[in-house]
């Protein structure tokens, strides 16, 4: 086995997509243009541009995976995953990781200005669906003059943009790995995220959306929603080894405060997530996920029938907000559909967390499956 | 690669071009055959995490389910052949799992080793659990759940439609037998199923 590196510095990039002449039609009719595009590339381009990988990032991700930017103490998320020698090994794939449509991370989203008018979008911002997701990534790699791509590989919300960017376009994905995703969420699923949607509108910062031009922040709203998702991204095991009842250390006696260690780790976690997450993104990215169910549409499965995909789905067994019912399901159509899947449902302690972790058995999985579909190649 | 001398069996029982599901799976290497060799597609089934990642390795598509709960997986009609090697005596539940198999395909392929085996049988009269080349572990380290003589086996099949197109029979050294072979019960170490249902 190789040493396992770090890519060192790295740098954003920011792509112009469509324009108001040509704009970017979404599922729902409406239109976008222009729409930019922040993205990070890792790794070097083949000359036959036959070893790209594209990371779709989750509902809170960003593009950037991987190494390090100028004077941060933290590398990208997936940076256990993306560099020299590890199991996406930049020195012989070239990884793409974009920030998607309706972020906040530099992709045109909700916040962004809408030139028409000269403020944010807010609530006018249309309403998107997986597929646009898709096409605005396919857009970012005809703007990189990458035709095809070896793999498309996603965790969660990710691995949902892989499930539609493979049934709907077969012949630019040889290989698609879905990593404790969905593809079609739960009425549990949905009511934890029609609670985050509305401590945020509730929130009297809110301003029907337009809090941006008022110089303000749902602040309450989104810290709430971030706390409450944090209870489903981890497994009850993972808390009580975790914190387990341990008390926080300035606590001095019971009160209403931060009693306990794991209220500590939540009113963080909610803290730093309004530094760098915007609330309308929030509110129509966990929407998008809502709404996913592309197996329910007639035909869904026509076009890899016909182009069938290398399919790799995993889930946790710890995992309770996407179950590995929710993958088994995604199987399930799948098979039926006469395509090459491998499934595991790896044993780990963390709940749906665990697909950012580097748990031995999950990236031995990866990293072989990355080296069969490098060895075979593009179809 | 060369093949196990039963599973090189087996490949031949399997018609080219067909779409193969091969329960208990293993480290992949029949639908390796079948895939690079006859021109098959398919899909494995593997319990074992270490041999699961063996045929991620090798380039199977393998899927890491229980036979015992986790066939339902699978469509009806969804492959051709089935087949279901040295396995059928390590599952809880034959009986669903044959069941299931005939559900998902058309043509089903299940080879098992012979408890009655005359070898078997003297040892169980001088006392002992049989061990031989076709059981080769003692009774406290066995993977194996389900004892069956091949006669037995075959009743199982009748009781469910089964019908034995074909049947191989293996001799301890795992080599086919002739097709005047007789009394396989008492004399094959396993035999190779064909079977389709009525």
């Amino acid at each position: 086995m190789t040493d396992s590196g770090s890519l060192g510095l790295v740098q954003i990039q920011t792509a112009q997509l469509f324009t108001a002449d040509e704009p970017l039609r979404l599922v729902g009719g409406a239109t976008l243009g222009p729409v930019e595009v922040a993205y990070e590339t890792y790794g070097t381009l083949s000359a036959a541009k036959d070893n790209a990988v594209f990371i779709c990032h989750a509902l809170t991700g960003d593009a950037h995976a991987a190494g390090f930017h100028e004077g941060a103490k933290r590398p990208g998320w997936w940076d256990n995953l993306i560099g020299p020698g590890k199991p996406l090994d930049t020195d012989r794939f070239f990884v793409i990781s974009a920030n998607l449509l309706g972020g906040c991370q530099g992709t045109t989203g909700p916040a962004s200005i809408n030139e028409a008018t000269g403020r944010a979008h807010g609530l006018d911002f249309p309403l998107l669906d997986m597929a646009d997701f898709v096409t605005v990534h396919r857009a970012l790699l005809a703007h990189l003059g990458i035709e095809r791509l070896l793999a498309a590989l996603g965790g969660s919300l990710g691995g949902m943009q892989v499930l539609q960017w493979a049934l709907s376009h077969p012949e630019q994905v040889s290989n698609a790995a879905i990593v404790a995703a969905s593809s079609r969420l739960t009425a549990q699923n949905i009511a934890f995220s029609a609670v985050a949607r509305r401590a945020i509108m509730d929130d009297p910062d809110f301003n029907d959306g337009r809090y941006a031009e008022l110089g303000v922040v749902p602040r309450l709203g989104l810290r709430t929603a971030r706390m409450m998702a944090h209870i489903t991204y981890l497994s009850e095991g993972a808390f009580s080894e975790k914190f387990g009842r341990n008390p926080h250390p300035e606590r001095d006696k019971p009160g209403f405060g931060i009693d306990f260690a794991v209220e500590s780790y939540l009113d963080y976690q909610g803290r730093v997530f309004l530094e760098r997450f915007d609330a309308l993104s929030y509110l129509y990215l966990s929407r998008v996920m809502d709404y996913f169910d592309p197996f329910s549409r007639p035909g869904a499965t026509e076009r890899i029938a016909r182009q069938p995909v290398n399919f790799l789905v995993m889930s946790f067994d710890t995992d309770w907000r996407f179950s590995t019912d929710h993958s088994r399901r995604i199987v399930k159509h799948l098979a039926n559909a006469a395509q090459p899947v491998t499934f595991r449902d790896i044993p780990s302690s963390w709940g749906h967390d665990s697909f950012l972790l580097a748990g031995q058995r999950y990236h031995d999985t990866l990293r072989a499956w990355f080296d069969r579909a490098l060895r075979d190649g593009l179809r | 690669m060369t093949l196990r001398p039963d599973l090189n069996l087996i490949a031949h029982l399997v018609p080219g071009s067909s779409r193969v599901l091969d329960l208990g799976c293993g480290d992949g290497s029949l639908l390796h055959h079948l895939i690079s060799d006859h021109d098959c597609t398919g899909t494995g089934v593997e319990i074992d995490p270490d041999l699961v990642l063996t045929a991620i390795m090798a380039g199977i598509p393998v899927m890491e389910l229980d036979l015992d709960a986790d066939l339902g997986l699978f469509a009806t009609g969804s492959f051709d052949t089935v087949v279901l090697s040295r396995t059928i005596q390590t599952i809880r539940q034959p009986e669903l799992v044959l069941r299931e198999m005939a559900r998902i395909g058309s043509r089903l392929i299940v080879s098992a080793p012979n408890f009655g085996l005359l070898q078997h049988r003297l040892m169980l009269l001088r006392g002992h659990m049989p061990i031989s080349r076709e059981l080769p572990y003692s009774w406290y380290d066995t993977p194996n759940l389900r004892f069956t003589t091949l006669v037995d086996l075959e009743d199982l099949f009748a009781k469910l439609g089964l019908v034995i197109d074909q049947r191989v029979n293996l001799s301890l050294t795992g080599e086919p037998l002739g097709k005047g072979f007789r009394a396989a019960n008492l004399r094959a170490g396993a035999a190779v199923y064909v079977l389709s249902q009525q």
